[in-house]
């Protein structure tokens, strides 16, 4: 498989008066042609943050500095901003949480979509407006014609979702950024957004990066997982290898947390994880899950948090689990 | 859609005749009167009695009431007390300057306040934006007078490129003539156009879709241009609507500055004057502007804002 992104040693900070705050501590990430990659982690892990620096999305008061992020080989940290914007125009779809928080208020939906193929694909106006409608189709809006002129509004959280991918993808990108898509939705739209992913993921062989803090949404939609917790990558490898064998000892937790069907409607109570998430201002060094782990060890206070190969494709953070498997630490980053 | 026009219309009809009624109390209850202004002291009680039966001021308070608002529905505003013309006249004179004083003030505030406050949203807390903000605060401190005077100084008297006061003809020497009061006045408004639009960019540009926008790769300017102006321009209109209202008859003191034959020094003539029904008419006219401009602004906002059009649904 082709590499398509590499992240390497990502951190973000943000500044404030008394200083500056970690949020992101030296994350590692890679995401091959046409995979679909979840990242998953509680909020405040500092997930769609890691998202964001692919096209050096930063809020106002926050930067990021890696050891290397390449997209197709490129570096990004080093793109001038024209570069940059054609670097989100072509390469890199984003869609977000709050479908409709993302529109403009005051333009109709179709335009907006007209808008981002005359600017980003450079089509004129009759051409944009007839690939917009195709667009829609293509994300399974029924009457197009009609959803064209609609205000965002007017449309439904689930048809919002479609649109703002409509438009994610209207340059052809080779990554989508999906950053706690379904979220905001109901659990049969939900199920429907990320069946329509998948779907165009296989068409036009782009590849996925899907945030969420929902175990189940990445157990469904993924191919490989990186688990985030306290702004460090603490286990990373193929989704069903994760969810079957966590060697993470916060993975084990999350994933312990899940409600499952069988125990719907009887009174069990689930292992939540003890205490609170960290906050990043208040985090030492060593690992961030130390706190909360039942298996803490005073070296835990040190670790490095460099990660761990358990089997090929499969890492850890956790020195502990990997000394009980007899895996070595051999610092290799994914 | 239609009904709450026309709420809305009756409201300011409602408005409209409150002022009326304010105007009507308030210059009737201020301490002196025309009759006595106009005679002096040594005026005789039945030359008085004679002069105040002429102008109807010994008639029941309601029934002057009912008079004056018969002259404001009429259209036909009565005789002025102390100018020997009618009201209608006397305002028509002076009605083009005084707006088109105002309208060029509100002009030069714009132009120079709406690029300042795009700026200073994008540069939030640094030294431009502080730099700004210093010159507004400034420009807004100073009376209009004084920029005024200042103003009349540098471009007329030292540089001559500009008349140093009245009232020229023709379209470019009314714009000549009116190009220092209206930087003066812009320079007063200027700093309600860039507070409030600088603080509702502000706002815009941290919601999400904003964003979403910067994820496209558009420029700044497509951004600003296209995304974030329409959404921010609404409540800097409101407040200039307000403003700009309350400038007819307020622009009495730079008026005199640079003597131009407008509204505001009418004003002040027949307050001193106790011109009743022309003080009267000036207040309702006034009013109706602000009210006016109000009823505009609200009704702008269906055509700003999709959202909050009532009964509109195209999907």
């Amino acid at each position: 498989m082709t590499q398509l992104l590499r992240i390497e040693g990502l951190r973000i900070s943000f500044a404030h008066r008394t200083g500056s705050t970690d949020v992101v501590r030296g994350l590692d990430l890679e995401v091959n042609q046409g995979e679909t990659v979840g990242l998953v982690g509680e909020s405040g892990s500092g997930k769609s943050l890691s998202c964001r620096s692919i096209i050096r999305l930063m809020p106002p008061h926050a930067t990021m500095s890696a050891t290397r992020v390449e997209f197709e080989g490129r570096d990004v940290l080093g793109l001038s901003r024209t570069e940059l914007r054609a670097h989100r125009s072509r390469n890199v779809g984003m869609i977000f949480q709050d479908p409709f928080s993302c529109f403009d208020p005051t333009k109709r939906v179709g335009e907006q979509v007209a808008e981002t193929l005359r600017v980003n694909v450079g089509l004129d106006r009759d051409a944009a407006r007839e690939r917009a409608l195709a667009l829609l189709a293509s994300v399974d809006i029924d009457r197009p014609e009609q959803r064209f002129r609609a205000y965002p509004h007017e449309l439904s959280g689930g048809m919002r979702q479609r649109v703002m991918i409509a438009i994610a993808i209207s340059a052809g990108p080779k990554l989508l950024i999906a950053d706690e898509p379904t979220t905001a939705l109901d659990v049969t739209t939900q199920a429907q957004i990320l069946a329509l992913i998948e779907q165009l993921r296989r068409e036009s062989e782009m590849a996925v990066l899907l945030v969420s803090h929902d175990f189940g949404v990445i157990a469904q939609a993924c191919d490989r997982v990186a688990v985030m917790y306290g702004g460090h990558v603490v286990e990373a490898g193929p989704v069903d290898e994760v969810c079957a064998q966590p060697r993470h000892p916060y993975t084990r937790a999350l994933l312990e947390s899940i409600p499952s069907v069988e125990s719907a409607g009887r009174r069990v109570r689930r292992a939540g994880i003890p205490g609170q998430p960290p906050n990043p201002a208040e985090l030492g060094p060593g690992c961030p899950f130390a706190e909360r782990c039942a298996h803490v060890r005073a070296s835990c206070r040190e670790v490095d948090m460099s990660l761990i190969r358990v089997t090929e494709g499969h890492l850890t953070a956790c020195p502990v689990v990997a000394d009980s498997l007899g895996a070595v630490a051999t610092g290799v980053r994914p | 859609m239609l009904a709450y026009v026309a709420r809305r219309v009756g409201i300011s009809l409602v408005q409209l005749l409150l002022l009326a009624f304010l105007a009507f109390s308030l210059i009737h209850f201020v301490p002196g009167n025309p009759v006595s202004t106009m005679l002096g002291p040594r005026a005789t009680p039945a030359e008085i009695k004679l002069i105040s039966d002429s102008l109807g001021l010994n008639r029941p308070l309601p029934s002057q009431f009912w008079l004056f608002l018969e002259h404001l529905v009429t259209g036909h505003f009565g005789q002025s007390f102390t100018f020997s013309q009618s009201i209608s006249s006397l305002i028509g004179q002076r009605l083009v300057p005084s707006l088109a004083l105002i309208a060029y003030g509100t002009l030069v505030a714009m132009v120079i306040g709406v690029p300042l406050a795009i700026l200073a949203a994008l540069r939030i807390d640094r030294p431009v934006d502080h730099a700004i903000r210093i010159f507004t605060t400034v420009s807004f401190a100073m009376p209009t007078f004084w920029s005024g005077l200042v103003l009349a100084v540098v471009f007329a008297l030292k540089l001559h490129w500009l008349p140093i006061s009245g009232y020229g003809a023709g379209f470019w020497g009314i714009v000549r003539s009116l190009t220092l009061p209206a930087v003066a006045l812009g320079l007063s408004l200027l700093a309600v156009i860039v507070r409030t639009l600088r603080s509702s960019i502000r706002h815009v540009l941290s919601l999400e879709y904003v964003e979403a926008t910067r994820a496209r790769g558009f420029t700044t300017w497509r951004i600003m241009a296209h995304h974030v102006m329409r959404n921010a321009v609404m409540p800097t209109v409101t407040v200039l609507a307000v403003n700009v209202g309350f400038l007819i008859g307020g622009t009495v003191v730079l008026e005199q500055v640079f003597q131009i034959p407008g509204l505001g020094t009418l004003l002040f003539l027949a307050v001193e004057q106790r011109d009743y029904p022309l003080v009267e008419t000036l207040a309702v006219l006034a009013g109706s502007v602000v009210v006016f401009l109000n009823l505009a602004t609200d009704l702008l906002q269906f055509v700003v804002d999709p959202r909050v059009r009532p009964g509109v649904h195209s999907a």
